[in-house]
């Protein structure tokens, strides 16, 4: 794949809130591109910014109080940016489709979903009624819905969890995107139906080409789907690499953290390393590295100095100052 | 150890009714269809399940916050299935719950300080003691003192857990059976709540039954484990033993859909299909059939009991485990 231009790019992106109790810097300087076929992970805490990010991506942003003050959305090679809303419309669920963490609240209960899914696909494409229906069925069927046709007549409240995300899925595939951003698909699922469903979208990534954002916080799903993973801590990323260095040799101590606090079966520690502390309040961030209060490798200059991200050869990119003063090249900032 | 409490042949089926005016029982859920187990003092006993399997139920009627339909609960070698008031209100004091929703669990109307002493106030404690009591708890926790005076909005899911743990502790209880304490919890976070948990154990020599439905977290924490389908213990043993050499079928798949945060080695996974089957009509024979890759004709006539696996702390249900030491009554370890 490494021959395809990126289908998605996303450069210096900032999103901010502004509110009443000041400016949360939601997303400040996210950069990724993602290629045809290719998963790209993005990890982070609840209030991290990956979530923020994918909707400043669909354009999605509730504005005000929010809005993307400054980067670049390319979609294409074309710049989402510029879009007017009546074009970003004919792009979501099109082109980008995204997929919800909780399938109970993202359907509508008053809808069956047979009304649901021709919605989508009558609105981007050029099909008719029965055309539409058929493509529905054919989607239920893709996705491992048993007794399509008739299910399709369902109303969401009269399929279970797993079954609502499957149907989930299969909306946002309805127009064959080119871009899915899954934002934790499946936290809210069982790891029985959580395996079903992350071995089925690789199964329909592979049928269909298309290229994933995988938004979760949990590590391990990271390591089962994606192949570049990007960290995110209050609003930046502080690590970028393929999944297979980042678990190998992470760099960022806010990684080292993560993967440290996690109970894994094959190797049972005797007491969980926790990052100490809480993640800071995004309104008020101070000055330099905004890890620097919970990190267990401070220095004084971490108080003062923001530390840029910086690459290694390998395309390992950390944002640390531990790694200033080796020789790298600095990409940004 | 001693045994602090033992449960046996636990039943908790809920009713269902059809009709307005003359309602007449139609069926019942069965959440708890017959679990016998014991708990050591001390120790911890991890109860884990899909969603549905009927491990909250379980643990609420163990508290007797619901009344059990069938069986016998005993604790300290007294039967408490039948208790009622006043002697059921002292009981309270000796077993504590909690629970999974941090936002949920604490009354936003109440300080800290009027939560955490409400239970050492029903139990006629002073009101200096009661103060006393407080900053010790808040201390054991890991709050400051100048936290009994705030409001849980002002605290962070962590930090109200910690809450929720204090109140737990308010009665010195011996049993505290936490219903998915961390599951709502970020992972840095989530690893600062269990080395608490697991420092109070110590301190306070409490016995846990620890629900929840992330196997990696019950790894961690347990001595013994209980596996749940469909209301049944399916497979219980001692936590290495149970994940080392898994025997049934169900616990072989729960534990291979786990994702690890590791992508070297690719496990070979055991896809379960479908989903869980409603527990108001559970399959005939072994509930696990109509999921189960190697079901045979036994499995769908005959219901396996639990049977002692030779050699180890472990018992598992299943008819095609075959070294299994047949026993007539199922006994509980």
């Amino acid at each position: 794949m490494a021959d395809h231009l990126p289908i998605l790019e996303v450069k210096d992106l900032h999103t901010h809130f502004f509110t009443k109790a000041g400016t949360v810097k939601a997303v400040d300087g996210v950069s990724f591109s993602v290629k045809p076929g290719e998963t790209l992970g993005i990890v982070g805490e609840s209030g991290s910014g990956k979530s923020i990010t994918a909707m400043s991506v669909m354009k999605l942003v509730p504005s005000p109080p929010g809005k993307i003050v400054s980067g670049d959305i390319r979609f294409n090679g074309e710049s989402l940016l510029l879009k007017k809303e009546k074009e970003m419309r004919k792009i979501r669920g099109k082109d980008i489709s995204m997929i919800f963490q909780d399938p109970m609240t993202s359907l509508n209960p008053v809808f069956s979903v047979e009304k649901q899914m021709m919605e989508t696909i009558l609105t981007h494409e050029n099909m008719n009624k029965q055309q539409a229906r058929n493509r529905a069925i054919e989607l239920l069927d893709l996705v491992g819905i048993p007794d399509a046709a008739k299910r399709l007549k369902n109303y969401p409240h009269e399929f279970s969890g797993g079954m609502r995300q499957r149907v989930m899925i299969a909306m946002a595939l309805a127009c064959n995107p080119k871009v899915l951003i899954a934002d934790e698909p499946t936290t809210a699922l069982d790891v029985t139906i959580q395996a079903q469903i992350l071995d089925l979208l690789k199964k329909l990534q592979q049928e269909l080409g298309m290229a994933i954002i995988m938004i979760t916080h949990d590590l391990g799903v990271v390591a089962e789907v994606c192949d570049r993973v990007m960290v995110m801590y209050a609003g930046k990323p502080v690590e970028f690499s393929s999944v297979k260095e980042l678990f190998d040799h992470p760099k960022h101590p806010y990684t080292w953290g993560l993967l440290s606090s996690i109970p894994q079966i094959h190797n049972r520690k005797e007491r969980l390393e926790a990052i100490k502390g809480l993640p800071p309040d995004l309104r008020d961030l101070a000055k330099g590295c905004s890890f620097a209060p919970r990190c267990t490798h401070v220095k004084e200059e971490c108080l003062t100095k923001d530390p840029a991200l910086l690459e290694d050869e390998t395309d390992h990119f950390v944002r640390c100052l531990l790694y200033e003063q080796e020789e790298k090249v600095i990409i940004h900032e | 150890m001693s045994e602090l409490l033992r449960v046996q042949n636990l039943k908790k089926h809920f009713p269902i009714y059809k009709g307005a005016v003359f309602p007449k029982k139609t069926g019942a859920v069965q959440a708890v269809d017959g679990i016998s187990l014991t708990v050591n003092k001390g120790e911890t006993l991890g109860l884990v399940g899909e969603s549905g399997c009927g491990k909250s139920t379980a643990g609420r009627t163990i508290l007797k916050l619901l009344d059990p339909t069938e069986g016998q609960i005993i604790y300290k070698g007294q039967d408490i299935t039948n208790v009622k008031g006043e002697e059921l209100r002292k009981l309270r004091k000796e077993m504590q719950l909690i629970f999974q929703d941090p936002y949920a669990s604490l009354n936003p109307r109440k300080t800290i300080e009027q939560t955490v002493t409400e239970p050492m106030k029903i139990f006629g404690m002073s009101k200096e003691k009661r103060q006393q009591k407080l900053d010790r708890l808040l201390e054991v926790v890991g709050l400051d003192t100048y936290h009994k005076y705030r409001y849980p909005h002002e605290f962070s899911g962590g930090q109200r857990q910690r809450i929720g743990i204090a109140r737990a502790l308010a009665l010195d209880p011996e049993l505290i059976i936490c219903d998915e304490p961390v599951s709502a919890l970020d992972v840095s976070i989530q690893a600062q709540v269990i080395n608490l948990m697991e420092d109070l154990q110590k301190e306070f020599n409490l016995t846990y039954i620890f629900i929840a439905h992330d196997l990696s977290v019950v790894h961690h924490i347990s001595d013994r484990v209980a596996v749940m389908y469909l209301g049944e213990i399916v497979e219980i043993g001692e936590v290495e033993e149970l994940y080392g050499d898994p025997k049934h079928p169900y616990t072989k798949a729960l534990l291979s859909s786990i994702p690890e945060a590791r992508p070297v080695e690719k496990r070979e996974r055991i896809m379960l299909q479908g989903d869980l089957p409603s527990p108001s009509n559970p399959p005939q024979g072994c509930k696990f059939h109509t999921r189960c890759p190697w079901a045979e004709d036994i499995c769908k006539q005959k219901k396996p009991v639990l049977k002692q696996v030779p050699g180890a702390e472990h018992q598992v249900a299943c008819h095609l485990v075959k070294e299994v030491v047949e026993e007539t009554e199922p006994t509980p370890v």
